[in-house]
């Protein structure tokens, strides 16, 4: 819907500043950045630091570290199945690489592995590609322009974002391997947006010190992922895709090296079981949780079952006590609500302006900071744009970009919001977008190394179900990235290691029973099973009514 | 601290309802929903035609008439509002035909892909692909571009397509659209665009260990002195064009 009369108006005031912010945006005259200690001042209103939204963890490798809720609910859990109801004698696939995802990390992996001469299964819970890779916008770091950029300031670029308490070793692979990432996308017919010449454009991201922001107009993400899957596709006699198959359970052999999975038929409803000589963990993130309420970005899917599975597997976690604010995702039109509005408008010159058409943040700071200022702009200064249904928003001036780069440059850099837009009767090119911060990225993970292996032999780990690469705070640009660059290695190493390190044995789940002894053991409420595998957004109504349907955590 | 409340919990008893049919069955559902908000609500739990929710992944494209008009609309169930007595349906899967090549031993010129998809020339230019198409991209102008042999029009008309399969459902030549979208984006990214030089130096550059010393001195610093590198390095500025350099150029 358009915007009602109210919002008109307010619209009138940001219209009265935007000539002279226009201005000074040409002359370079910025809102100053927030030195460090001004910036943890800021963070004091970033969700993260709310003690209520977290507890410790009461079982597993990671007992006693405070993680939110929402997370906490699913760790504190037992197996969806009880594992004695399944016979590993019955294997229904075997391969040399199972990879877990088919997102840009596990289609990366998968055809990394491939190329190391193995046969691959790509287990996905729904279609293969549907995930948050295809839903990033906004770019792609890497440091390739040599006359003023290097992975040095890439690397302080991301340390600096994530609070300096990053992995160093996962920090320097990301930077050091992030050129060679884009080439091999290049070379695989991604069209990344380019000057004639073939020099890659490259623009700002929150927090980056050198214009590094690969993209493919406002559509990355869809572009990469189409890409990749496309090539997966053609390697179809190796590669094997089996949608709507979410893994529930990693299985382990009797070495203690991990061996398989079992995955449910969400259609069928079975359980069966693949055996694979490794298998690489691509499971992305966790916006459905809908972590301390807040509306997400993220994918269908996007439930934290790889961070489920590892985690019951033996494996560490560690970031978690942070999930990642987008600063702007769509608070109104409400049908559109918690759509992310990428990170792109900023840095091609969109300010921020609150209700009487002020700044009150540089467009540019790490995006925890950025999503810290909008909270405190409208909740304590009591300067955020009401909504019709009585939300709070900040305004997003994407007229701003055509004054600055010339008429039709909303049109055609960002295409899909563009129409997103006009269907609901809104120009973005004239008018400004109304946005809050939304839940978009799971900063941390599954412990894991810059080899793409875990403590588990066999068990390979990549993409957003990983910790410890961005810190506390990733920055924009370096998710798509690390899918690449952790995909790609992850892949490589499942490949070799089925092929020359492998052992076989027998298959067990030990682990899971192991497990659920804990659980019960530490007096955890008996009726939450994991992983979640889809949210359920059932009207309680409805569900109500539903009086013979048996429910198994979300589903029935 | 107030927070947004989350998506999904809108809907509340005072809201104005409105009919719609779900494959022909009514239900009452809220009147500012979207389509995919208005199936849940009715009570259905998706598996397919759901995906992103977010209007790029292609899993929820659905097709619907309005009472009173014979006209079949598109739009993405994730994208879309109800409209009173809208009849619908998802199509959340095509069976068209993908042709599977080895793409390094394609070069990009228009015979490669008359001869993986021959059924390109089926098309009567209907334009009925173009009409479906839930993101308003011009299929036909991209398959007459193909037609011609200009891959780099093609891919760049189609680059908007979320491969959700609408515009081959509605093909009376059967084409595969939006597979063949794909191949031509894919030719044009690689083979029909110059490569970037500066990708290839600075990944040699990587390759011969220039940037080691650096990174180990970031590495080997403490927090202190890496806070301070960090809040001292030189910032690009925001307007600054293609050649600009930094002053300090020692980690370069």
């Amino acid at each position: 819907m358009p915007y009602p009369e109210e919002l008109k108006q307010l619209i009138k005031k940001v219209e009265a500043t935007r000539a002279v912010r226009v201005e000074r945006k040409k002359k370079n005259e910025e809102v100053p950045f927030l030195s460090l200690d001004e910036r943890e001042e800021m963070l004091k209103y970033h969700p993260d630091v709310k003690e209520e939204g977290r507890r410790e963890l009461k079982v597993g490798p990671s007992k006693g570290y405070a993680v939110a809720h929402e997370m906490a609910d699913l760790l504190e859990a037992r197996s969806r199945v009880e594992p004695e109801k399944i016979d590993l004698s019955r294997v229904e696939y075997e391969t040399d690489v199972l990879v877990i995802g088919g997102g840009g990390a596990g289609t990366a992996a998968a055809l990394l592995a491939q190329e190391q001469g193995q046969k691959v299964i790509i287990a996905t819970k729904l279609r293969h590609g549907d995930a948050n890779t295809m839903m990033a916008e906004g770019g792609i770091q890497a440091a390739d322009k040599g006359h003023k950029d290097s992975p040095y300031f890439h690397y302080l670029d991301i340390m600096g974002g994530g609070h300096f308490k990053n992995v160093p070793e996962l920090v320097e692979t990301l930077a050091l391997k992030a050129p060679d990432a884009i080439r091999w996308l290049e070379s695989l017919g991604c069209n990344f947006s380019k000057w004639p010449d073939g020099t890659m454009k490259t623009i700002h991201g929150g927090g980056t010190s050198r214009k590094r922001m690969h993209f493919a107009a406002d559509i990355t993400g869809a572009e990469m992922m189409r890409t990749v899957r496309d090539e997966a596709r053609n390697r179809i006699a190796d590669i094997q895709v089996v949608e709507f198959s979410p893994a529930v359970e990693l299985v382990l052999n009797e070495h203690g090296h991990c061996a398989g999975a079992v995955l449910y038929n969400m259609e069928t409803e079975e359980y069966t079981v693949v055996k694979a000589k490794s298998v690489v963990v691509a499971t992305g993130g966790c916006g459905r949780l809908h972590i301390q309420g807040f509306m997400t970005t993220n994918h269908y899917g996007a439930t934290a079952d790889g961070i489920v599975m590892g985690y019951r597997a033996g494996l560490g976690i560690c970031f978690l006590h942070t999930v990642q604010y987008h600063p702007t995702g769509i608070v109104f039109p409400e049908q559109a609500e918690g759509i992310l509005i990428t990170e792109k408008f900023r840095g091609s010159g969109a300010n921020l302006v609150n209700i009487d058409g002020e700044q009150f943040v540089n467009e540019r700071e790490p995006r925890d900071i950025e999503a810290a200022a909008i909270i405190k702009e409208c909740v304590v200064n009591g300067k955020g744009v009401p909504t019709p249904t009585g939300k709070l928003g900040i305004w997003l001036d994407s007229p701003m970009i055509d004054m600055l780069q010339g008429e039709g440059t909303v049109e055609k850099e960002f295409p899909g919001k563009h129409i997103l837009y006009e269907r609901f009767g809104i120009d973005i090119a004239k008018e400004p977008m109304l946005i809050y911060p939304t839940l978009h990225y799971q900063n941390g993970g599954l412990d894991f190394r810059s080899t793409g292996e875990t403590t588990i032999p066999g068990l390979f780990v990549a993409g957003e179900v990983g910790g410890g690469i961005h810190g506390e705070n990733r920055l924009m640009g370096n998710s798509l990235l690390d899918i690449m660059v952790y995909g790609r290695i992850a892949g490589k190493a499942a490949g070799e290691y089925a092929r020359d390190n492998a052992r076989d044995g027998k298959l067990t789940l030990d682990h899971v029973v192991k497990y659920n002894k804990e659980v019960q053991d530490a007096g955890v409420d008996g009726d939450r099973i994991s992983p979640m595998i889809l949210p359920d957004y059932t009207d309680p109504r409805t569900r109500e009514k539903q009086l013979t349907s048996h429910y198994v955590g979300t589903l029935r | 601290m107030s927070v947004v409340p989350q998506e999904e919990s809108t809907a509340t008893v005072e809201t104005k309802m409105v009919p719609i049919y779900v494959m022909g069955k009514r239900y009452e559902v809220p009147a500012t929903l979207t389509i995919m908000k208005a199936i849940e609500y009715a009570g259905y739990k998706y598996i397919r035609g759901c995906g992103c929710r977010g209007g790029v992944c292609g899993a929820c494209s659905t097709v619907y008439r309005k009472p009173g008009d014979y006209k079949i609309y598109t739009g993405l169930a994730c994208q879309t509002v109800v409209e009173p007595e809208m009849y619908l349906t998802q199509i959340p899967f095509y069976p068209a035909n993908r042709a599977t090549y080895d793409f390094a031993e394609l070069t990009g010129t228009p015979d490669e892909i008359n001869r993986l998809y021959p059924e390109l020339f089926r098309c009567v230019a209907c334009n009925a692909c173009t009409k479906v198409c839930p993101m308003d991209v011009q299929v036909m102008d991209y398959i007459a571009a193909l037609k011609r042999g200009d891959i780099k029009a093609a891919a760049e008309i189609s680059f908007d397509c979320i491969q959700c399969g609408l515009c081959a459902s509605r093909c009376m030549g059967e084409l595969p659209q939006y597979h063949i979208a794909q191949l031509a984006r894919r030719l044009n990214g690689a083979y029909l665009t110059p490569k970037a030089e500066h990708l290839k130096t600075m990944c040699a550059n990587i390759e011969a260990g220039r940037y080691d010393k650096g990174l180990a001195e970031l590495k080997g610093m403490d927090l202190q002195a890496l806070r301070k590198t960090y809040q001292e390095r030189e910032m690009e500025p925001a307007t600054a064009g293609e050649d600009w350099t930094p002053q300090d150029r020692s980690y370069l």
